[in-house]
């Protein structure tokens, strides 16, 4: 392993898929450079074995036979397709998070990397993780499109605006491993970088007690130098306050003029228009920013857009909240009675 | 090795005579170079080979900016932070590079200079169906170039040359003159596809059949489909740019309300089919010289032809392996990736057959085929690279890196450059009337392939390590490797500039050559060189195929 890596410049394999991903990698480069030299030495030879011995000379008509057309077809796309079926499977590997991963938040902008944890610490730049553990990375962008990027794990992840992406790790051995942004930003894309320090079992408890501190102007969603020791959860209910999200969605499984939050996370939405759907990240940030694009069935189309006007800060804290209410009790089946809530606030700016 | 300069095929110098015996007229004809030669008569020409020959002076031209943007890229990474140029000027470098090179040379490159030049002699025609159109077609294409060039003056453009939103749509630099301009040439790509259809189905000269045209005609007849499907595609989206751009609508842009990942599917939908408008055409142009310096029937005829109308049709659906990391769902990822799987069974098909048209034939190793073993060894290695990108998890690891670079630059410079050098040495005894001298030919494919190889090769090794794709500054454990990839550019251009002398040479003092000095018995040989002002003549009976080796070439020339 250490061999092909040092052939093929790879830089060392931090990740748990990072072995499976190189093999296949060394076998198919290794394929390719065969048939490449193959197809050059073979013409070569067929012009140095047939070279023309006089000016007019004459050949005769030579065809492929029907028989090796289709051997030749079959074996160059059997050869593909294994490609592509173990390529596919270990890609549908790398892009679904294993259950029970943990999650950070990031915040991309032109031309840092902002780290949110669930218990409320922010950092810049380094993310820190502990090894032996899968980590769900949930990312959005605030400006243009960014892409995160860790090489040594054989992982990258483009982070859009208005949308949440995810991408998963789980790292090895302890060590720092860099994050370069790998999609074109603007001027300083090449300096847009950060690491993933990997911690052992002990340090990463460490760094739990004390960790960085954030910033002093950090955004936490309630504007610059917000972010204090409230979890990432508790500053979500504070948005949903603030916001008004509360004048029609509850917390607490009851039904109101929108579905209530209660379980909502991970679970199976029936829309409107019939389509099913899984409520996960992208599922949660696309109903805050078009609640239109996936109407819940039984619902009217009410609900304001707060594209705009949710700070990725708060987006990502409201989801942290609705995540975390994934295992709150069973909805009792009580429905509030309504109030005359109309979108006429566009967004309540106002607190 | 035969390297004896000029053997031509003992025919006597065009302008002075003509074939013993078989013309009916005994006088020389001009040439369609001597019938007028006002500057106006070139500028407002019709006939297809000056337009051609506009073509060429036009896209050498181009190709030489691109390529000087292309130097000082390699040089700026001599050092991994500033060497000789700041940040945003070298964003704008790179995305300039990249524009010229796509739009302002590769894809027109062979089809509009080569392909106008030969296609119509090639189906015994005398002009191609529209010769006025044609002539448009070249003046839209100026046109739309000097806006491009001309964004450069205000500011120029930092984008890259996929102009990807919401970047696009905020940059403050000149992106709508840029993408206007890019907009305007759309049109005489479309144009110039239509007109080589409509050649091609209705000038055909009587014996000339679908399974009698060159291959060189099919290759072309594919990528102008290409052309005509896919360019309107990409006009309408780079006017989407243009509007979110100059006039704030947000059509691509999150913060106003639209969707970044939407341009990226109409971006590529446009763009991996203009892919093999790139290549398609070079592929011709090797169907074409395997054959003539094999002096042989290509392996399987068929399957050459109809592998380009596959490629054009499968090209269609694969633009998504673009996207596997930019949010797209796992099933439509794995739907791209098996669908590339299968166009790139095609360009393996017609790889086997050209280098089997070898086997058994009379093998002349000139210039040309030196640069069509260039290609093989070089497109082989970048479509396999291709297929390997579309095996999906380790595209995830090499998208948006150097990887990807090397990738796309063994095609589009190992494949469809040498293609296109391969084309200029092979038809240029036609289109001039002059041969070039064959020792310096092969001393400067030699040196366009080693200078290449080391250009580029370094390139996949800094994908590998992880270094990402349009980086100013870059970590200095990559310095190595780039220093190698400058180093091999310089050598790579100095094989360029000795080919462009010895051509400017040979306009003059090449020797002369005659007819069919390769003893080709493709069509647009059976005329003079340079040939007359309607091509042919007489009309040609074309009794005997265009890959018909079996049997001595008529001495007639039609004249
Ligand atoms: C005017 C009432 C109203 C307000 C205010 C409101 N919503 Fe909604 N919301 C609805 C309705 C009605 C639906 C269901 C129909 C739909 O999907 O559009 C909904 C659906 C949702 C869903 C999808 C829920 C599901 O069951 O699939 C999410 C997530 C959501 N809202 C989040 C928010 C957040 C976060 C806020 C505050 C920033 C907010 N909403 C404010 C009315 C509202
Ligand atoms: C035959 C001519 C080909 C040309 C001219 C070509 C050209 C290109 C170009 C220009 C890009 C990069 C675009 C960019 O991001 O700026 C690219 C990427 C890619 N090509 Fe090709 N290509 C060719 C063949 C193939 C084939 C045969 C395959 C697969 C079967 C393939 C698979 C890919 C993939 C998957 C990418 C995207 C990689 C990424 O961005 O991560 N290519 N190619
Ligand atoms: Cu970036
Ligand atoms: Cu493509």
């Amino acid at each position: 392993m250490d061999i092909l890596r040092a052939i093929l410049a790879l830089p060392s394999g931090g990740s748990t898929v990072a072995d499976r991903i190189d093999l296949l990698h060394g076998f198919v480069i290794t394929v390719t450079m065969l048939v490449s030299t193959f197809v050059f030495v073979t013409a070569a030879w067929f012009t140095a074995r047939y070279h023309r011995k006089q000016d007019d000379q004459l050949t005769e008509n030579v065809s492929a036979t029907r028989g090796g057309e289709a051997v030749l077809i079959v074996g160059i796309l059997s050869m593909f397709l294994l490609w592509w079926v173990i390529g596919f499977r270990q890609y549908v590997e790398v892009r679904d998070p294993p259950e029970g991963s943990e999650v950070v938040y990031v915040d991309a902008k032109q031309w840092m990397w902002k780290f949110a944890y669930a218990d409320g610490r922010v950092s810049n730049d380094a993310l820190t993780v502990p090894v032996g553990r899968p980590i769900k990375l949930v990312m959005t962008s605030r400006d243009v499109i960014h892409s995160f990027y860790v090489p040594g794990f054989r992982v990258k992840q483009d982070v859009l605006p208005g949308r949440y992406t995810t991408l998963w790790f789980e790292v090895k051995e302890p060590g720092t491993y860099p994050i370069w942004c790998a999609e074109y930003c603007g001027v300083s894309h090449s300096l847009m970088r950060g690491e993933v320090r990997a911690l052992g079992a002990d340090d990463y408890a460490r760094w739990k007690r004390q960790g960085d501190r954030p910033p002093p102007d950090a955004d936490c969603g309630r504007g610059p130098g917000s972010c204090g020791d409230t979890s990432l959860v508790e500053q979500g209910r504070l948005v949903a306050e603030r916001r008004q999200c509360v004048a029609c969605h509850t917390l607490d499984g009851q039904k109101h003029i929108g579905p209530t939050w209660a379980r909502l996370y991970g679970s199976e939405r029936v829309l409107a228009d019939g389509r099913r759907v899984i409520a996960d990240e992208g599922y949660l940030t696309r109903s805050m920013m078009e609640p239109t694009a996936d109407v819940v069935a039984g619902y009217r189309e009410v609900m304001p857009s707060y594209r705009g006007t949710l700070t990725a800060g708060e987006t990502s804290a409201l989801v942290e909240l609705i995540r975390s209410l994934r295992d709150a009790p069973a909805p009792s089946g009580i429905t509030l009675p309504r109030l005359e809530v109309t979108a006429a606030s566009d967004g309540g700016t106002s607190p | 090795m035969s390297t004896t300069p000029l053997a031509p095929a003992a025919s006597p110098a065009p302008e002075a005579s003509h074939a013993p015996g078989a013309s009916p007229r005994p006088v020389a004809h001009p040439s369609y170079l001597g019938v007028d030669t006002t500057l106006r008569s070139w500028l407002l020409t019709t006939d297809h080979k000056r337009i051609g020959v506009l073509y060429l002076v036009t896209l050498l031209a181009t190709m030489a900016l691109g390529g000087f943007f292309a130097l000082a890229l390699r040089i700026e990474h001599l050092t991994p932070n500033a060497t000789i140029v700041s940040a945003m000027t070298y964003n704008r470098m790179f995305t300039l590079h990249g524009v010229i090179m796509v739009w302002l040379f590769l894809i027109p490159s062979i089809p509009s200079s080569f392909g106008n030049f030969v296609l119509p002699m090639m189906v015994g025609a005398k002009d191609v169906a529209f010769p006025r159109l044609n002539l448009l077609s070249y003046w839209i294409f100026v046109a739309g170039s000097i806006l491009v060039l001309l964004s450069t003056g205000i500011g120029g453009i930092d984008t890259g040359w996929t102009f990807y939103p919401p970047y696009s749509s905020i940059s403050a630099t000149a992106v709508p003159l840029a993408l206007l301009g890019v907009f305007i040439i759309g049109f005489s790509t479309i144009l110039t596809g239509l007109n080589f259809i409509v050649t091609t189905h209705t000038m055909r000269a009587k014996g000339v059949g679908w399974m009698r045209l060159p291959l060189f005609v099919w290759s072309i007849y594919a990528t102008s489909i290409i052309q005509v499907l896919a360019t309107p595609v990409l006009g309408m989206v780079l006017l989407f740019v243009v509007v979110d751009n100059g006039l704030g609508w947000g059509l691509f842009d999150p913060a106003r309300g639209g969707d970044p990942v939407l341009y990226q599917h109409l971006f590529w939908f446009y763009s991996h089919p203009a892919v093999y408008i790139m290549v398609l055409p070079g592929m011709g142009v090797v169907s074409e010289v395997v054959a003539s310096y094999a002096r042989k029937n290509p392996f399987s005829y068929k399957a050459i032809a109809y592998s380009s109308l596959g490629i054009a049709f499968v090209g269609f659906l694969t633009w998504g392996h673009h996207m596997f990391v930019a949010g797209m769902s796992k099933f439509d990822a794995g739907a791209f990736g098996v669908l590339s799987m299968l166009v790139a069974v095609f360009s393996a098909i017609k790889v086997f057959n050209w280098t089997w048209t070898l086997k058994r034939g009379a093998v002349a190793l000139k210039t040309p085929l030196l640069y069509i073993f260039a290609f093989l060894f070089l497109f082989v290695f970048g479509g396999m690279t291709g297929v390997a990108t579309a095996s999906m998890s380790l595209d995830v690891h090499w998208h948006d890196t150097y990887f990807i670079v090397a990738h796309f630059h063994f095609i589009m410079v190992g494949g469809t450059l040498t293609a296109f050098l391969a084309g200029l040495h092979y038809w240029f005894p036609k289109m001039c009337g002059r041969m070039y001298p064959e020792r310096l030919g092969m001393l400067s494919a030699a040196l366009v392939f080693a200078g290449f190889f080391v250009t580029f090769f370094p390139q996949f090794l800094l994908g590998n390590a992880g270094m990402p794709r349009r980086y100013f500054n870059y970590p200095p454990q990559f310095q190595v490797l780039h220093i190698v990839s400058t180093v091999g550019s310089w050598v790579l251009a100095a094989g360029l500039i000795l080919t462009a002398f010895y051509f400017l040479w040979s306009l003059r003092w090449g020797a002369p050559a005659g007819p069919n000095p390769w003893g080709s018995r493709s069509f647009e040989w059976r005329t003079a060189s340079p040939p007359p002002k309607h091509n042919f003549r007489r009309e040609p009976p074309f009794e005997i195929d265009p890959y018909d080796y079996t049997q001595p070439l008529p001495d007639e020339v039609y004249q």
